[in-house]
């Protein structure tokens, strides 16, 4: 396969098209599925054939659109949007939408796409969610899909691709934020010449709340890919794993078919673009465990031993797979690379903040009314995020806290919502920007409750191999129900503090070192809500109820 | 690994260890160092003879210029270090680490067939460990005997992994691992079977002595008697070095 004739697919497949005077999309992906959005298709189709307009208008089953909120979601000629279908056969929205194709669009049933949901979005990594067809490869390859990896195999050296990505600023979108080009760097610089490498892409996606990886592999599972080649032409590598997990299966069917297509048509496997370079993928399931997000347990994991984290130094980019170099990204950090070798780095560089490049993707989810998957510029502020994007909160009720980076992040109140979304800013508020989870809260949640739900997440994913982390978490998460029992004391308070402390400072990998932020910015900006619980046994949200003691003892 | 015939250079690098100035090879952690160097630095995971895993955060370190801290076991001297070993914050961790295992299973020295020969205890009495701070969680764990010679009780275990190590490392038969999560993890005999019986055990007992407190003793110690006997393990760690 060379440019040329992946340039001839990509027209063969707008030719075909063009032949469509209707185009009709469906969105496939889990949250419309989930809504039974595959009946909705069948409806589609079966309507469509009754009428015979079978070979005028075509039915495709596309990724994500975004607003998970109104699914099942259809989109017609790009230009209607409209929420809610009925996922019945021959329900009267099937009927309504088909009749309705070359007149004006059903009215009840219609979404303004000029809606600030849609409007304020930059996408980049959305790009072709909800436009495409995840399950074929031509549709991929029509929007331009594949052609920055023929293009950097063959015009462009490893050295040349790693200067694109520095200079474009991208930083890890796993969470933490590493310079993307400095790691690839170091992986193309470790070990010798002809040293057996490795690429993995970490989609191990674990934060309750949090869907976007989720999202981008079952909508655009090829831009993973041809991220992956690249970043693996770029480092040396010609082996790859993909670390999914097993909750995602719809996720997993789609990337098999991918990697199988983009085998048969010689873009992965050996000699791409009649090159040297080759690349083999394979997918590895999770078993449900959140610490394999953390590379050094993931790799363990892929390794066939248990997802253990161990001390770094080494870091993988030294001795990661098997001991060999090893680059490992995150799902969207890799959706990023193409779109920068298409465009150049000064492109992707352009949009953003100084330290924070480019675009983040979020899920929206808890109390705001527009729930669904958003992809924003950086610097964006938290409150057009919820206010304008997510529509503000559902059922006129006030506005409490937003919740970043899953049990990793902290909960941010309504004063510093104006703060830009930036990797430093949310440092500096105590969270962090984490893989892209952002659970919105109103009145009616208990902020101790919330830091005990996230604790509780902790104790209980914790590996158990350090000793700060495993048995600090429990410790802290007793305190923290004896809060919300109102049992508590200002002692416990004092200890609750040491504790977060040290488990912080202590543990050996980012879930221990991080599992204390929810408690620490809970404690930093509703240090009240703790207080009314221990001092005069109220709970403002009405969450919590005060214990009895006979009720403790029959427990 | 070096190629063939290429001299192995080593590298000798200087630092500083609570003020102290000290000669090092390149290869050696912080640990090693300051031990040779007659400096204490706590830990429990560690045991000469075996790989490093750095799970037990007692041998934790302040490095000048960073501000997180680490484990002396595994991280590497460098040129021109300055290491803390003892500060006010570190003996603080150190003991809350200590207080959080203690209250993690049922350590009862007066009844521990270890007590007097427990690493656990010596360490609580050397880092000035008063009492626990945090509440007891008392677990309901149990106790299998039905090993020939051995008994494992996990009331006692830290979770150390010594023994897994030792298991695999040196005697090479890899009976012991580990099952569960978070407070829920617990060492396991081949799948999860009753040691006694156990087909890849070869009862050498490696693992009995280099359990740090009570949770692996000689079936018929009482309370006290159970002392354990480490000189095999640096001895055979030389010989399997000489011969290579």
């Amino acid at each position: 396969m060379n440019l040329d004739e992946l340039r001839n697919i990509a027209r063969e497949e707008q030719e075909r098209h063009r032949q469509y005077k209707h185009r009709i999309h469906v969105c496939v992906a889990a949250g419309c599925l989930s809504a039974r959005s595959d009946q909705v298709k069948i409806g589609l189709e079966t309507e469509l054939h009754e009428r015979g307009l079978e070979k005028t208008c075509q039915v495709k089953g596309v990724g994500c659109m975004g607003l998970c909120a109104a699914g099942p979601l259809v989109m017609v000629d790009d230009q209607v949007m409209y929420r809610n279908v009925q996922p019945v056969l021959d329900g009267a929205d099937v009927t309504e939408i088909v009749e309705s194709l070359d007149s004006k669009p059903v009215e009840r049933l219609a979404l303004s796409t000029e809606l600030s949901f849609f409007k304020d979005q930059r996408k980049i990594v959305l790009e072709n969610s909800g436009n495409i067809d995840p399950e074929r490869i031509e549709e991929y390859i029509a929007v331009g899909g594949y052609e920055a990896l023929l293009t950097a195999v063959t015009t462009m050296s490893p050295a040349d691709v790693v200067a694109q990505v520095t200079k474009s600023g991208l930083r890890g979108r796993g969470g933490a934020g590493f310079p993307t080009g400095l790691k690839w760097s170091t992986v193309m610089k470790a070990g010798r010449v002809g040293d057996k490498k490795y690429v993995i892409c970490n989609a191990d996606e674990g934060d309750p709340g949090a869907f976007m990886d989720r999202s981008v592999l079952e909508s655009d599972p090829h831009r993973v890919l041809e991220g992956m080649a690249i970043a693996a032409y770029a480092v040396g590598a010609d082996h790859g794993y993909i670390y999914c997990r097993a909750e995602y299966p719809l996720a997993v069917k789609r990337l098999k078919l991918a990697i199988k297509q983009a085998e048969n048509l010689g873009l992965l496997g050996n000699n791409i673009a009649d090159s040297r370079f080759g690349l083999k993928i394979e997918i590895r399931l999770g078993a449900g465990a959140f610490v394999c997000g953390e590379e050094t347990a993931l790799i363990a994991s892929i390794e066939g031993k248990r997802g253990m984290p161990r001390p770094r130094p080494p870091y993988p980019a030294q001795e990661g797979l098997w001991g060999c170099p090893t680059l490992i990204n995150n799902v969207e950090t890799y959706a990023n690379v193409a779109p920068i070798i298409r465009n150049g780095g000064e492109w992707f560089a352009s949009i953003g903040t100084e330290k924070s490049k480019g675009t983040k993707v979020f899920a929206l989810a808890g109390r705001v009314e527009n729930t669904g998957l958003i992809e924003v510029p950086m610097g964006i502020t938290l409150r057009d995020i919820i206010f304008k994007l997510g529509g503000g909160i559902p059922d006129g009720r006030k506005f409490k806290a937003v919740q970043t980076g899953g049990p990793s992040g902290g909960c941010i109140p309504e004063e510093f919502l104006d703060m830009p979304v930036d990797y430093e800013s949310l440092n500096k508020l105590g969270t962090i920007m984490g893989s892209g989870g952002m659970i919105i809260m109103d009145e009616t949640s208990c902020m101790v409750d919330v830091a005990k739900y996230f604790m509780d997440f902790c104790r209980s994913e914790s590996c158990g191999k350090c000793i700060p982390c495993r048995a600090g978490t429990a410790q802290l998460h007793e305190l923290l129900t004896k809060i919300t029992e109102m049992r508590a004391t200002n002692e416990d308070l004092a200890l609750m503090q040491t504790l977060c402390e040290v488990v912080k400072n202590t543990s050996l990998c980012g879930l221990g070192q991080s599992a204390p932020n929810p408690v620490g910015t809970t404690l930093r900006y509703f240090r009240n809500e703790y207080e009314a619980h221990i001092d005069s046994h109220e709970c403002c949200a009405g969450v919590c109820a005060p214990k009895t003691k006979a009720a403790g003892v029959s427990e | 690994m070096s190629p063939v015939g290429a001299k192995q250079q080593v590298q000798i690098k200087t630092l500083k260890i609570d003020g102290k100035d000290i000669g090092a090879r390149g290869d050696q952690t912080i640990l090693e160092v300051a031990r040779e160097n007659g400096i204490d630095i706590p830990t429990l995971c560690n045991l000469n003879g075996l790989s490093e895993v750095g799970a037990c955060r007692l041998c934790l370190v302040e490095i000048k210029g960073s501000p997180k801290l680490f484990p002396a076991c595994t991280t590497r001297v460098e040129e021109g270090m300055e290491v803390t070993v003892n500060s006010e914050r570190l003996a603080e961790y150190r003991r809350v680490i200590l207080e959080l295992t203690f209250a993690e299973r049922n350590h009862v020295c007066s009844v521990c067939v270890s007590n007097t020969h427990c690493e656990l205890q010596t360490l609580a009495q050397k880092l000035g460990m008063t009492h626990v701070r945090v509440p007891y969680m008392h677990p309901q764990m149990t106790v299998d005997a039905s090993h020939q010679r051995f008994v494992l009780d996990h009331n006692r275990c830290v979770l150390c992994t010594r023994c897994v190590r030792v298991c695999d490392e040196i005697e090479g038969a890899h009976t012991w691992d580990l099952m569960g999560r978070g407070l829920d993890a617990r060492v396991i005999t081949d799948l999860n079977e009753p040691w006694g019986k156990s087909e890849s055990c070869t009862s050498c007992g490696k693992c009995v002595m280099v359990c740090p407190t009570g949770a692996l003793f000689e079936k018929g110690a009482s309370v006290r008697e159970m002392s354990k006997r480490r000189a095999f393990l640096p001895y055979l760690t030389m010989m399997r070095e000489v011969r290579r």
